[in-house]
């Protein structure tokens, strides 16, 4: 039970923090004016369609590419400037996973206790045996789930603080996708673990995560925690009508019209008192749709003139 | 063994936390849990529905407040109040009076929709003049 009483007690202060964070490739911008406090403690979301940034903003995050604006922080540090108080704290797994294939995994294994001052031995071989993983056997001979189990197992060994792990889910079939899951959520009961995920779809990490960071078109549209976004947002549906009003004191993410009905999904900003409205729940998938629509809405508009667009370096 | 197993509904838009107190409400309204009983372990809901296990501290955290659940240190969650008492049985009267409503509208020639439409629209007037603030519990 102690297990239960570290995770709730955890000090909710800042495991990685982002401001004005921004990253250009020549003339494109990867990610743009980006800022965000992820709370210590917790298991993040961060989604968002393919090439919105998400893997430049994992590695802006390990220090792996220079931000062009703005910074970000590692328990306080910048990894960049300040790696050997934020490296051995950070673990990272990269999109597909990947691993010296010619290294059986007791090799790999060796090479992570060579490389990693706070090397967890027991507790690797421990994870491995537990799911059946032999050590003798290569790399390359692994299944999908297992190499994906492998590099887990070798970022949780490091006993990080903060784990990054990008599209892990993506090429791994629901079995496999549960058994990763279950690995990660056990660890982040045995230590203090935070966590953040990348995914292109919500549905698969809404049911581990508290935290959601919502990227598209290079910026952040919406971070916070899941239960005060499921709170906060509602569908309204009534009679048709101009969603100005509703606009003027909420912040309308999708609006829909038929010849006689309106139908909003809405960010509550206090009570709707317009009593023509009939309010209803929505799901995460919903209200993350929404909010990957309406960027890509306001990408197809005439581009407006955005603040910051100067270089500041 | 686990007294009850909890399940998730991801597309209801309710809150995972909320869902967890609600079938544990359910639960005591039916008479399936009792004081005394003792709920799953953080670690064995996780397992079971792969959860997220702040997720399931907050409902046993919200159930605490609500005074129907004590966590003992070292041991685990257990039911201390139950509300069969307050539930379904107790109220005859209302459920009686209930019953001649239903009447009534089917007299009316309303159909099941109908019926539900009209209690639920008058459901949340009520709700409403009741409580200028305040939230319901995400579902109504």
């Amino acid at each position: 039970m102690s297990a239960e009483e570290t995770t709730a007690d955890t000090v909710e202060t800042t495991a990685l923090e982002t401001s004005g964070l921004g990253k250009r490739f020549g003339r494109h911008w990867a990610l743009r004016d980006c800022s965000f406090a992820l709370p210590r403690g917790r298991i993040a979301a961060l989604v968002g369609p393919n090439g919105a940034g998400k893997t430049t903003l994992l590695q802006l995050a390990v220090g792996l590419l220079r931000p062009t604006t703005g910074e970000a922080r590692v328990f306080g540090h910048a990894p960049l400037s300040e790696p050997l108080a934020t490296l051995p704290r950070v673990g990272f797994v990269a999109q597909d996973h990947p691993l010296y294939r010619g290294f059986s995994v007791a090799d790999l294994l060796t090479m992570g206790r060579k490389l990693n001052p706070r090397w967890d031995q027991p507790a690797a071989v421990a994870r491995l045996t537990r799911l059946g993983i032999p050590l003798e056997k290569r790399a390359d001979r692994l299944s999908g789930g297992q190499q994906a189990q492998v590099a887990l197992a070798l970022a949780l060994s490091k006993r990080p603080d903060l784990l990054l792990l990008d599209e892990p889910l993506a090429s791994l079939d629901p079995l496999a996708r549960r058994e990763f899951l279950r690995t990660l959520l056990d660890a982040t009961m045995e230590h203090g673990l935070t966590v953040l995920l990348s995914s292109h779809i919500i549905s698969d990490l809404e049911r581990v995560c508290d935290y959601l960071i919502i990227l598209s078109a290079a910026r952040v549209q919406l971070a916070g925690d899941i239960d005060e976004a499921l709170r906060t947002h509602k569908r309204l549906v009534g009679p048709r009508a101009d969603p100005a009003a509703i606009a003027s004191l909420h912040h309308v993410i999708d609006a829909s019209h038929t010849e006689r009905q309106t139908t909003l999904l809405v960010r509550l900003n206090g009570q709707i008192f317009d009593q023509s409205w009939q309010q209803e729940n929505v799901s995460l998938e919903d209200i993350t749709l929404a909010y990957l629509g309406m960027a890509r809405n306001e990408q197809a508009a005439p581009a407006p003139v955005a603040a910051g667009e100067e270089d500041a370096r | 063994m686990p007294m009850i197993a909890f399940h998730l509904d991801t597309h209801s838009g309710v809150p995972a936390y909320l869902q967890i107190t609600q079938q544990v409400k359910q639960a005591l309204r039916l008479g399936m849990l009792t004081v005394g009983d003792q709920l799953p372990t953080v670690r064995e809901v996780v397992e079971q529905i792969i959860i997220n296990p702040n997720t399931v501290l907050k409902a046993y955290r919200e159930l605490e407040r609500e005074g129907l659940v004590a966590s003992r240190p070292g041991q685990g969650t257990f039911i201390t109040r139950t509300l069969a008492a307050t539930s379904l049985t107790s109220h005859a009267a209302l459920r009686r009076s209930l019953l001649r409503w239903l009447a009534s509208a089917h007299e009316a020639g309303l159909d099941d929709e109908s019926i539900l439409a009209l209690f639920t629209a008058t459901f949340r007037e009520g709700a409403w003049n009741a409580t200028t603030t305040g939230e319901s519990e995400g579902t109504a």
